[in-house]
């Protein structure tokens, strides 16, 4: 279960931002902010490693916070990152893929809507339920 | 509505042509009621595809592996997604290696019901300008810049140009 889920366009600016504890959400832009320079790190070393997609794990930003941050890119450069909270640590590799799956179908759902303009916020009532579907209940 | 038709299998491409003439009569008709400005009519079709082709694309690429480079972006273009749309490849791929391609298609299924010499060829820029704005929309969800034209010299065979 995801503590905050971001999509960004390849502008690098987000397009969809949503954390679990709303109090500590600033805490959580930053947290994808800075994922976002690993990120285009991993794409840009990706001469080796062709055809893959996806990338995972990019591992413990913040040693101090305890989070797990995974990343996913598109092959129209929109990011998906997915926060975790590392102290729940049943979450498999599996999971976090099938959770940035889930993702992508719903957003490809949302760009193909003719009501969506590409760039613009993500508002769709549909994307919204599937993010609240893999983030962690709070009471 | 876009997407549907593309999903489906059998009547979808006759259905595809239709909805893409009425598309064009009800654009030239709309236009004549007020002003006459012939290529605002064409770029408006041309933006309609762009969105469709930015849609379609997020869809197809959703299983694919990443590009390696241009060309490879530029053969996907000739191979799924054309297949995908008109239900054949292109024909013949030409580059420059200096970011101009040409992709011709020798049997366009959107004018292969007009003619096949060169009856009616100064009607044809109009249908191919919902087809440009596709592939320009494509390309541009790639994070390829492009500017797309297209050529008939022959019914029904087109040149797309990319830019």
């Amino acid at each position: 279960m995801a503590v905050c889920i971001a999509v960004i366009a390849k502008e690098n600016y987000p397009l969809y931002i949503r954390s679990v504890p709303t109090q500590n959400e600033l805490k959580f832009h930053y947290t994808v902010h800075t994922s976002l320079d690993v990120v285009e790190e991993k794409i840009s070393a990706v001469g080796k490693a062709l055809g893959d997609q996806r990338e995972l794990y990019l591992g413990l930003l913040y040693p101090t916070e305890d989070y797990k941050v995974y990343g996913y890119v598109t092959n129209s450069k929109v990011k998906f990152v997915i926060v975790v909270d590392s102290s729940n640590t049943s979450l498999r590799d599996n999971e976090i893929r099938s959770m940035f799956r889930k993702l992508h179908n719903s957003f490809t759902d949302v760009m193909c809507n003719p009501f969506h303009n590409p760039g613009d916020p993500i508002q769709s009532k549909a994307f919204d339920g599937i993010v609240s579907g893999m983030m962690v209940q709070t009471g | 509505i876009w997407t549907t038709v593309f999903g489906r299998r059998m009547a979808d491409e006759a259905l595809f042509q239709f909805l893409h003439y009425e598309l064009m009569q009800y654009i030239y008709k709309s236009a004549d009621s007020k002003e006459t400005e012939n290529g605002r009519n064409i770029t408006k079709l041309e933006n309609m595809g762009f969105r469709v082709g930015q849609g379609l694309i997020e869809r197809l690429t959703k299983d694919t592996a990443r590009f390696k480079d241009e060309l490879d972006t530029m053969k996907f273009i000739c191979k799924d997604f054309w297949t995908c749309v008109f239900k054949k490849q292109i024909d013949n791929l030409r580059t420059n290696h200096q970011g101009i391609y040409v992709l011709q298609d020798n049997k366009f299924r959107l004018l292969s019901q007009l003619s096949a010499g060169k009856q009616y060829l100064e009607h044809a820029p109009k249908y191919l300008a919902f087809s440009c704005g596709l592939v320009r929309g494509a390309l541009s969800n790639l994070g390829v810049k492009s500017i797309v034209t297209a050529e008939v010299s022959v019914m029904p065979t087109i040149l797309l140009q990319k830019i």
